[in-house]
C-alpha cells in the first residue's frame, strides 16, 4: 500500500454533512469483482446527468477548477451508513487521499486508514475557512497535509489535527491490516505449530 | 470465576491480546461464496498476496446461481456473471477447494458447513457473510466478516476481534410439539428488540436447547445476526458428535476419540458470568410470523397487529392496518429455504403438510433445498413428488428466494410466507412483502391460500 508522509493537493470542498456511503458509492454501481475501476461509480448519483453517463455540468467534480481533486473536504458524520468498503476504494481509485470533515464515521475511517487515505477531522470554522480559500482558485490554492506533524496548511495557516496512533503508523508506513499483523507472523506461527500437536485432528481431518 | 463457553473459545485460540482488550484470533476454517469470496481472492491476486493455509478454505457458489430445475450453471442477475466466472477462475488460481454447480457438495454455504463436517465444535470460522453465526449450532464459534477482514483471515489465519459481552439466553418450560425453533427465535427478536444482542456474544442453553436436534439449533443461531449480536452459539452436546461424526471434513476415525473429548469440555462453568443471564419459559409461545420489515415486527400467529407509533412506514410498504389480525392474510407466494430453514428435517416437516394437499392455483409456491445434498436426499426419499404433487416448483439449492440480486423473485407488491430470515423492504425482490415463518407455518399456509394456525393441523 502507498505510504502517505505528506499530500499537496487539489481540494474538492462538497462540504455536506452526513455524507453516506451510498452515496459515496450507489450499490449498483459495486458490480466489480476488483477494488480497481471503481472510480467510474463514484458519486454516481450527482456526477453524471439523469441516468446517463453524461457528466452532469453542476456537480463540482466535474468542474474544470477540481480536476485531479485529491483531498475531500466534507461536513459532519462523514461516511455514515453502510460498512461498504467499496464507498473508500472509489475514493482511492479517483485518486484522493486525503478526507478532512468536521467529524467522520467510525468504519468509513478505518477503512479510509486501511487503504491509504487519511482521515482527518478539524473543526468547523477551520473547514470553513479552507473551503472559501481554496474556492477561489482551486489548482493554484492546494491544500498540503503532512502527516509527520499532522499538520494541515492552507489558507496561510497551520491547522493541528489527532490520529491515532495506530492508524498513523499504517499510514506512515504504508501498512495495510494485514501487513501489519505479518509483523506478528512468528507468533502466529508458533501458535499453529503447538496447535498442531494439540489438536491434530483439525489439521488431518478431511484428508483422504 | 469461571468461564463462558466462548471465553473458553477464544482462549484457546488467543495468538495475541492487545492492550485495548481486544485479541488476535487464529481462525481454523474459511468459508467463501461467490458474492463476495471472488472480491476478497481477486484482491488477494492482483495485491501478489498468499493464502497462509489453503487446505483449510472452502468455496461454494450459492447467492447469485439461477435455482431454476436442471440449471445450466450461470445466473439470472444482470452482471452477476463475473462474480461466478471470478470465483472459479481465482480458486483454480490459488488451488483452493470449491464446490461448484455441477459438485455433489454445493449448496448454500452455511447449509453445507455443517453438512460437509467442515463446521465443527470448538473451531473458529468465519465467512464474508452475515449468517455465518449459524454454525454456532454445531458449537463453531462462527461469525461474519467484511472484505478487508476476509483477505486479512486468508493472509495471515487470525482476525483481530474486540472482547465481547456475554449474555446467555435460557430456554426453559415445557415445547410443544408444534413449537419450532424458527417460532422461538422470531418471538425472542420480537420481545427484546432486534437490537438487543447488539456487541454480545449469545449462548442458548437450558432444557429446550438441550432438547432440540443439532439442525434445529442452527436455525436458532442462524438468526443470531438479526438479533444484532456478534454471533450465537449452543454447546456441543452428544446430540452435536452424534450429528458431526463421519462427515466428509470432520475427524478421521481414529481421531475421533481424542477431538471428542475435547469438545465435551467446551461447556459455560456453573459460576461463569455473564453480562446478561436471560431465563424465558416457550410454553405460551405461539407459532410467529412477522408482519413488517424488521424481524422484530412479529407476532404470535393468532394475534393482533400493534399500533405503536413509529410503524407507519413499515405497515404502508406491507399494505396491512394496525389492529388487524394477521391470520387469514390471503398470500400470493410461499417459499421454503434459505440457511435458517432448508435442511432435510424443515423438508420432512413441511412435507408432513403438503402430502395429499394442493396449493391454490393463486399461490406461486417454491421449494429450493438448501444443499444438493439435501435436494438428492429429499428425492431419494420422495418429498421432491410430495412437494410438486401439492403445487410447488422444486428447484435447485441456492439463495436465489432469499435475497434479491436482479434474478429469481415474486411479482411486486406480493405477499409471501417464506422460511427465511429477513423480511427487509425489497429483499426478496422489489415490493415483495416477506413474512418470515416457520417451514410448517409456509407449508399449511400456502396450502390454504391465506396466513394459517399450524395448530389446525399439529398437535
Ligand atoms: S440463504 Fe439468504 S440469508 Fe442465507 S446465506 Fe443465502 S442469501 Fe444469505
Amino acid at each position: 500500500m502507498k505510504s502517505f508522509t505528506t499530500h499537496d493537493g487539489v481540494a474538492l470542498p462538497l462540504m455536506t454533512d452526513n455524507m453516506n456511503t451510498d452515496v459515496i458509492i450507489p450499490s449498483r454501481e459495486m458490480k466489480r469483482v476488483s477494488k480497481a475501476g471503481l472510480a467510474d461509480g463514484l458519486f454516481a448519483n450527482f456526477r453524471y446527468a439523469d441516468g446517463k453517463r453524461e457528466p452532469a455540468p453542476g456537480f463540482l467534480l466535474n468542474q474544470p477548477d477540481y480536476a485531479k481533486a485529491s483531498v475531500l473536504m466534507l461536513g459532519r458524520n462523514a461516511g455514515c451508513g453502510s460498512s461498504r468498503e467499496h464507498a473508500v476504494w472509489a475514493l482511492a481509485d479517483y485518486g484522493f487521499r486525503v478526507v478532512i470533515a468536521e467529524t467522520i464515521a467510525s468504519i468509513f475511517h478505518d477503512n479510509c486508514v486501511a487503504n491509504g487515505i487519511l482521515p482527518v477531522a478539524l473543526p468547523r470554522a477551520a473547514l470553513d475557512r479552507i473551503a472559501a480559500w481554496t474556492s477561489d482558485d482551486p489548482q493554484g490554492r492546494r491544500v498540503r497535509t503532512d502527516l509527520k506533524t499532522c499538520r494541515v496548511e492552507a489558507a496561510g495557516a497551520a491547522y493541528d489535527f489527532e490520529i491515532a496512533p495506530l492508524a498513523r503508523r499504517m499510514l506512515l508506513k504504508g501498512l495495510s491490516p494485514i501487513d501489519l499483523t505479518l509483523q506478528d507472523i512468528s507468533l502466529i506461527e508458533t501458535f499453529s505449530k503447538t496447535d498442531r500437536q494439540c489438536r491434530g485432528w483439525l489439521y488431518r481431518a478431511g484428508e483422504s | 470465576m469461571g468461564l463462558t463457553l466462548y471465553q473458553k473459545m477464544r482462549d484457546a485460540h488467543e495468538v495475541r491480546r492487545f492492550k485495548d482488550g481486544s485479541s488476535l484470533i487464529y481462525i481454523d476454517r474459511i468459508m467463501l461464496h461467490e458474492r463476495t469470496g471472488s472480491i476478497a481472492l481477486s484482491n488477494m491476486i492482483d495485491e501478489g498476496r498468499g493464502i497462509m493455509a489453503p487446505e483449510m478454505v472452502f468455496s461454494t457458489i450459492d447467492h447469485i446461481v439461477d435455482t431454476r430445475p436442471g440449471r445450466p450453471g450461470g445466473t439470472r442477475m444482470p452482471g452477476g456473471q463475473v462474480f461466478i466466472d471470478e470465483m472459479r477462475r481465482t480458486t483454480g488460481e490459488l488451488g483452493l477447494r470449491l464446490f461448484g454447480t455441477d459438485d455433489a457438495r454445493q449448496g448454500i454455504v452455511h447449509v453445507i458447513a455443517p453438512e460437509q463436517g467442515i463446521a465443527l465444535p470448538g473451531i473458529t470460522m468465519v465467512c464474508p457473510d452475515s449468517h455465518t453465526c449459524t454454525l454456532g449450532g454445531v458449537g463453531a464459534l462462527a461469525w461474519g466478516i467484511g472484505s478487508t477482514d476476509c483477505e486479512h483471515a486468508l493472509a495471515t489465519r487470525t482476525l483481530r476481534i474486540a472482547s465481547h459481552r456475554q449474555m446467555r439466553i435460557r430456554l426453559e418450560g415445557v415445547r410443544p410439539g408444534w413449537l419450532t425453533a424458527k417460532d422461538i427465535i422470531i418471538h425472542l427478536i420480537c420481545r427484546f428488540g432486534a437490537g438487543f444482542g447488539a456487541g454480545h456474544v449469545i449462548e442458548f442453553a437450558g432444557p429446550v436447547v438441550e432438547g432440540m436436534e443439532v439442525e434445529e439449533r442452527l436455525t436458532l443461531c442462524n438468526m443470531g445476526v438479526e438479533f444484532a449480536a456478534f454471533t450465537a452459539l449452543v454447546a456441543p452436546d452428544r446430540k452435536t458428535l452424534d450429528y458431526v461424526r463421519g462427515r466428509a471434513f470432520a475427524p478421521r476415525a481414529e481421531d475421533v476419540p481424542e477431538a471428542e473429548v475435547q469438545w465435551m469440555a467446551l461447556a459455560s462453568d456453573a459460576d461463569a458470568v455473564f453480562d446478561r443471564d436471560i431465563a424465558v419459559d416457550v410454553s405460551g409461545i405461539a407459532p410467529t410470523v412477522s408482519w413488517g420489515t424488521s424481524p422484530e415486527h412479529a407476532t404470535p400467529v393468532d394475534g393482533l397487529l400493534p399500533g405503536e407509533p413509529g410503524l407507519e412506514a413499515a405497515y404502508r410498504y406491507v399494505g396491512l392496518e394496525p389492529g388487524t389480525p394477521i391470520l387469514g392474510q390471503p398470500i400470493d407466494g410461499a417459499f421454503i429455504g434459505s440457511c435458517t430453514n432448508s435442511r432435510l428435517s424443515d423438508l420432512r416437516r413441511a412435507a408432513d403438510l403438503l402430502r395429499g394437499r394442493m396449493v391454490p392455483a393463486s399461490v406461486r409456491a417454491v421449494c429450493a433445498p438448501g444443499s444438493t445434498a439435501v435436494k438428492r436426499a429429499a428425492e431419494a426419499e420422495g418429498l421432491d413428488a410430495i412437494f410438486r404433487d401439492a403445487g410447488f416448483e422444486w428447484h435447485e439449492a441456492g439463495c436465489a428466494f432469499c435475497f434479491y440480486a436482479g434474478g429469481e423473485t415474486f411479482a411486486p407488491g406480493a405477499r409471501v410466507v417464506s422460511s427465511t430470515n429477513r423480511n427487509f423492504e425489497g429483499r426478496q425482490g422489489p415490493g415483495v412483502r416477506t413474512h418470515i415463518a416457520s417451514p410448517e407455518t409456509v407449508a399449511w399456509s400456502a396450502v390454504n391460500g391465506r396466513i394459517s394456525d399450524v395448530r389446525e393441523v399439529l398437535l
